[in-house]
């Protein structure tokens, strides 16, 4: 039987997933990719939540998380356009005008 | 069967994931990330959140990857990403390391105590109805705040993404466009 445990577990595979990319990938398109990976499984570890303690505010939540998610891709989104237009590459390391 | 069901979900999920973030190759990662976005909802409906579900479906799946294939037509995504990574085992390491400390650490006190259920589902009623109830109730407020979020992102992804639009490539002539092509190929 399938218990609450078995989501987490798969929660915190997702979210190491997710982490693993956000530090390993250097173009920022797949950082975004990454940080889909790393709310999907924020999601699914509050629905199991929810679930099994017979309360919804889980669900909620994972509600509101999706709201964000979707306003983070169309104003990331936007400026990452701008930066392509820009600078012509999404890489992270040619991003160095902050260097001092 | 919903043994079986979980395994394969999860399995398939983490292989998904897997490969979006280990892909070179932009497509492959957003494709895979759409099909684990779609069996994610199947978790959803395993554990009775169909409303969860399908909003999963229609939001993640419908629009925001949408979304993504839509902007990457302004990137060159057929290419093959070079990057320069350093050492893959303390990648890993570090990764696994924070993620599964950050689990801990908000999963410790749910699995610890024995939480009171704030709002249980309405005896009798179904998963979207019983949401409802507790969202136009109990939620009203961050519901209302989400939507203006949602307001402001629109604005601000049609003001970042569309600056210089107004010279619309459909309206100028064939001709004109012909002779500044043949400008480019010299």
């Amino acid at each position: 039987m399938i218990g609450l445990t078995h989501y987490l577990v798969l929660s915190a595979i997702l979210f190491s997933i997710g982490v693993v990319g956000v530090i390993r990938r250097k173009n920022l398109l797949m950082l975004f990719f990454a940080t889909e990976i790393m709310l999907n499984a924020a999601n699914v570890a509050f629905a199991a939540i929810s679930s099994y303690y017979n309360d919804l505010s889980g669900q909620m939540f994972a509600f509101f998380i999706v709201a964000i998610a979707a306003s983070e891709v169309a104003v990331g989104l936007g400026l990452l356009i701008l930066l392509y237009k820009k600078y012509g590459t999404l890489d992270l390391d040619h991003y160095t005008m902050l260097k001092g | 069967m919903e043994t079986f069901a979980f395994y394969l979900f999860a399995i398939l999920i983490t292989g998904l994931f897997a490969v979006t973030v280990m892909s070179r190759n932009l497509l492959y990662a957003m494709t895979s990330l759409a099909a684990g976005m779609v069996l994610i909802s199947g978790l959803f409906f395993i554990l009775g959140a169909d409303f969860l579900g399908v909003v999963q479906l229609i939001v993640y799946v419908g629009a925001v990857m949408a979304l993504y294939a839509f902007g990457m037509m302004f990137f060159d995504a057929t290419g093959v990403i070079k990057e320069k990574n350093g050492s893959p085992f303390l990648v890993f390491l570090l990764g696994g390391m924070t993620a599964v400390l950050l689990v801990v650490i908000f999963a410790a006190p749910v699995i610890g105590h024995n939480v009171p259920s704030l709002y249980p589902p309405v005896a009798g009623a179904d998963n979207p109805h019983a949401v409802g109830l507790v969202l136009f109730t109990k939620y009203l407020v961050p519901f209302e705040v989400a939507a203006v979020m949602l307001l402001v992102a629109m604005i601000a992804g049609i003001i970042l993404a569309g600056k210089k639009m107004e010279r619309s490539i459909s309206k100028i002539d064939d001709s004109e466009l012909e002779t500044s092509g043949g400008k480019d190929d010299e």
